[in-house]
């Protein structure tokens, strides 16, 4: 640890002061004493369902096709995923089972 | 009182997946900064005042290098920037909620945002319990996690190893209730589409900025395309029935 005590307060504080920003710029922007203009009201329907998709693709940002296993563990969880809540249309099964799968790959067959 | 319980118990079950994960996760944080020297004391520091899972990650590399709070703030507003998109989507459902925002607004992660976009708080309770309970309890959860990963780090025996997978099969799980609940699938293609895209060019390290930039274009060149299809909730609304989403089960 090459930090003093005093600078590891000022580097979590400036941290969390930085997370706190990016969460709260939009509620900054748009007090509750303003009216949230028309475009901020689309962005805010549409935005929901583009987001989902785009943190699916950051939990497995770090996969790759060209390496082995070919990204195949990922693959193989997430249809499960998929197939399980098509299916049953049981969240906690859905997400119990194929994370259990995923484990089960990672953990014995993509050693 | 009732509606406090009712808003609890909502909020308690759909959080459970993100318990698994954020136990699990919040762990192996505690268990990191334990292993590169630092007490409990500061893990438990950074998951209560900065609370966001993957920087506090990158903190872990941060602190191995020389004092650089310029950098430290620069690069907390790069990987963090996505937090941006969550509180425009949350505007108008935080209006109202009076001395809970500030903390509401605090704690908007992603998996905390995902249940909160995706979820319907029970009829006989306030909303603004119900959001602080999905919130708070995440919060519990993480914080949790760091203590248990600080303290029994070394004695956890099991394999854990991708049992974090639960996050991604969360949001798999939000994604496909979203894509049932609407018939007009342009905003989850764009947003897959353009986070693949981006991570092909950009990399693994830098590409969420970019694929925000993209999705921001997109839905705003395909505006009145897209608002000419209609969703099957009206604007506003919350966007799945009460009884689907998360805790699941009920309508199978």
């Amino acid at each position: 640890m090459n930090y003093t005590t005093l600078q590891l307060f000022i580097f979590f504080g400036v941290v969390s002061l930085g997370t706190i920003l990016t969460r709260a710029l939009p509620f900054l922007l748009f007090p509750e004493n303003k009216g949230i203009p028309k475009y901020m009201k689309y962005l805010a329907d549409i935005l929901p369902f583009t987001i989902i998709g785009m943190l699916v693709v950051y939990c497995l940002k770090n996969i790759s096709l060209l390496e082995s296993p070919h990204a195949v563990p990922e693959f193989l969880g997430v249809a499960l995923v998929a197939a399980l809540h098509i299916w049953k249309k049981n969240t906690l099964l859905s997400i119990g089972g194929g994370a259990l799968f995923y484990m089960l790959l990672v953990q014995y067959v993509f050693i | 009182m009732h509606n406090k319980k009712a808003a609890f118990l909502a909020a308690f079950t759909h959080t459970i997946p993100v318990m698994a994960g954020y136990l699990v996760l919040g762990a192996a944080y505690g268990i990191l900064m334990d292993s590169k020297g630092f007490s409990i004391l500061w893990s438990l520091l950074a998951s209560v005042f900065i609370y966001a899972g993957s920087m506090q990650f990158v903190t872990i590399a941060l602190l191995s290098a020389s004092f650089d709070p310029l950098s430290a703030f620069l690069m907390t507003l790069a990987v963090n920037a996505r937090h941006i998109f969550y509180g425009i989507s949350m505007l108008h459902k935080y209006r109202g909620t009076g001395n809970l925002k500030p903390y509401l607004v605090f704690s908007l992660t992603d998996e905390s945002f995902s249940i909160l976009c995706s979820t319907k708080p029970p009829h006989d309770s306030e909303p603004k319990w119900f959001y602080f309970f999905i919130s708070f309890l995440d919060q519990m959860y993480w914080i949790t996690g760091t203590i248990l990963g600080g303290i029994l780090g070394s004695l956890i025996t099991f394999n854990t190893k991708g049992l974090d997978f639960v996050l991604t099969a969360l949001f798999v799980v939000i994604l496909i209730d979203q894509w049932k609940s609407t018939k007009n699938h342009y905003p989850a293609i764009i947003g897959i589409a353009s986070a693949i895209l981006c991570r092909l060019l950009f990399g693994a390290g830098n590409f969420i900025i970019p694929s925000m930039v993209l999705i921001l274009v997109l839905v705003t060149v395909l505006k009145t395309r897209m608002e000419n299809l209609t969703l099957k909730n009206p604007p506003g609304e919350d966007l799945l029935s009460e009884d689907s989403p998360i805790a699941g089960g009920k309508h199978a």
